[in-house]
């Protein structure tokens, strides 16, 4: 197995502080890595400089064999590396199918087409089943309820076949059964050959879903395995629970 | 297109193309080129303004430029009939090149800040225009040359040519409500980090509206030029023609077809009246205030939107009741 994303000694300071320090990690393809740590320990962070939103102070990252050298959202999306947000970024004025429609990242040569086209429309409806969100489709985005918003966030952003998808706590503030609809989704996308990066809180969850694990503390990676070592590791539990 | 947009659309240019033809009357002719001016430009300014959602306050810069640029080419010819109509695809494309780099830069702000970026340069072109006596002839204004049309239908080419611009900027907007770029613009309306995000070429469909959006409203600002015959730079760059694009497309409705229409068919008419009855002074600004206060307060998402919002409310209501 090869790395998909490669961090390497990033450093990201704000003021007088160190969010992320000097911190190292790997993502093997076709995994469904998590990255936890406690409040603070700088996950999200991380994960907005991998995904180009904000800029290291230093340290490289290397996706899919290739440098990254000038890092932006847009082009890293159309690299196949695609993101959700904790707080479920949607348009919530357009529709549903709209919304996967607009996250295919088509080119400009497109720009000058149908809003929705005829293919747009079938690829959107295919995924939009998946999800069982087909009925919802002509609805704005906006009526969904919370939970209804982090499924279309998810769904779309597989619109633009990615090859790796970080999720900022996919199922914070949902309810058991969508917590229980969201880590299928994943599986099911990982069968397919999608790589994920999690960042999540519910350690149920995590411990069921991902392999490895990666601790972050104080902004630097501090234990990295198989979700019963790092149950088990001094560190983590240290980091978790000692002052 | 619906059958029932096709039926609307053709019901309203029909109704404008005999207008001129079943009255003579010159006030009211005048006041339907000035309504037409206004949804001509409203409609413009909604390109940006409303489905983009950057209120542009310097769309009478550019108004301004078409002005001035149609009066100083136009300005000696003698006996000049329809070439100064012939030219405002020129001064549309050339207004439209130099926008680009403008909204390139003041594109990098946003909402309130974009506002007074733009206003700036609506207050560059301003003093430009006071100031290059020799380009514009500052405030002794510039003259065009007095058509020969027949003083019985004055007014009908000018009417005929604001039609045209109407027909220009509703297909424009029309355009963008079914188009990928009509889509892009929504999705940076509702949240452009994220568009960006996405991989939505945010710069690119932006700058492309703005100049889409100013070159149409330099084309309006060259027939106003004509058919007002002289160009004086406090009424062609004139912050109350950029209010007023903003003013009628917010009440009648932004990022909609017809609502900007509908905005500029009840403020022009109302402003004529207003300043009629309150003699000819600018108080009749104290009622634009009023409505747009009014129009934030009840309707904050304007006309047509309410409406539309309150149908399909009850649309679901009966669903539900079913």
């Amino acid at each position: 197995m090869s790395a998909l994303l490669r961090v390497e000694n990033i450093v990201k300071k704000f003021g007088g502080i160190t969010a992320v320090n000097s911190c190292s990690f790997e993502v093997e393809k076709g995994s469904i890595t998590a990255l936890i740590g406690p409040n603070g320990s700088g996950k999200t962070t991380a994960f907005n400089i991998i995904t180009g939103y904000l800029k290291a102070d230093s340290g490289t990252i290397e996706f899919d064999g290739k440098k990254i050298t000038k890092p932006t959202p847009a082009s890293l999306y159309r690299a196949g590396l695609s993101r959700t947000f904790q707080q479920a970024r949607i348009f919530p004025e357009l529709t549903v199918l709209e919304n996967l429609v607009i996250s295919s990242s088509f080119d400009w040569k497109q720009l000058l087409g149908m809003r929705v086209s005829a293919k747009d429309r079938i690829r959107a409806m295919t995924t939009l089943e998946e999800f069982k969100l087909d009925k919802l489709h002509d609805l704005r985005a906006g009526d969904l309820s919370y939970g209804q918003r982090k499924l279309l966030e998810f769904a779309s952003v597989l619109m633009s076949n990615p090859k790796l998808v970080l999720l900022d706590e996919p199922t914070a503030g949902v309810n058991p059964v969508m917590i229980e609809t969201m880590e299928k989704h994943i599986r099911d996308r990982n069968k397919a050959g999608v790589t994920f990066l999690v960042v999540e809180h519910d350690m149920q969850l995590v411990m069921r879903l991902c392999n490895p694990v990666i601790v972050l503390d104080h902004g630097a990676k501090i234990a990295q395995g198989a979700p019963e070592e790092i149950q088990s590791n001094p560190q983590v539990l240290e980091a978790y629970l000692g002052s | 297109m619906s059958r029932n947009g096709l039926l609307r659309g053709g019901l309203f240019f029909a109704s404008l193309i005999s207008f001129p033809f079943l009255t003579t009357s010159q006030w009211l002719t005048n006041m339907f080129i000035f309504t037409l001016m206004y949804v001509a430009l409203s409609s413009s300014w909604n390109l940006v303004g409303g489905y983009a959602g950057y209120p542009s306050l310097g769309h009478a810069a550019f108004f301004g430029f078409g002005a001035y640029f149609t009066a100083i080419v136009f300005q000696n010819s003698v006996g000049n009939g329809w070439p100064p109509f012939i030219f405002l695809p020129v001064v549309g494309i050339v207004a439209a090149l130099l926008s680009i780099p403008i909204g390139y830069v003041a594109m990098k702000t946003r909402a309130d800040v974009f506002a007074i970026v733009t206003i700036t340069v609506l207050f560059m072109a301003q003093s430009l225009a006071f100031n290059l006596h020799a380009v514009t002839g500052g405030a002794q204004g510039k003259g065009v040359a007095v058509p020969p049309f027949d003083s019985s239908t004055y007014g009908r080419p000018f009417y005929f040519a604001m039609l045209a611009l109407v027909a220009l900027a509703m297909g424009s907007s029309m355009y963008f409500r079914q188009s990928k770029i009509g889509l892009s613009l929504s999705a940076i309306r509702s949240d452009e980090d994220k568009a960006h995000g996405v991989g939505v070429q945010v710069t690119k469909v932006k700058v492309v509206a703005f100049a889409l959006s100013v070159g149409l409203t330099a084309m309006v600002g060259g027939i106003w030029a004509y058919y007002e015959g002289f160009v004086y730079p406090q009424f062609a760059v004139d912050p109350l023609i950029t209010i007023g694009m903003v003013l009628m497309t917010f009440l009648g409705g932004r990022a909609t077809l017809w609502g900007p229409v509908l905005g500029a068919f009840i403020l022009v008419p109302a402003q004529q009246y207003l300043s009629y009855q309150l003699g000819a002074n600018q108080f009749y600004l104290l009622a634009y205030a009023g409505i747009f206060l009014v129009t934030m307060l009840i309707l904050p998402r304007g006309i047509l939107p309410t409406i539309s919002d309150k149908l399909r409310l009850k649309k679901k209501q009966k669903e539900a009741l079913a």
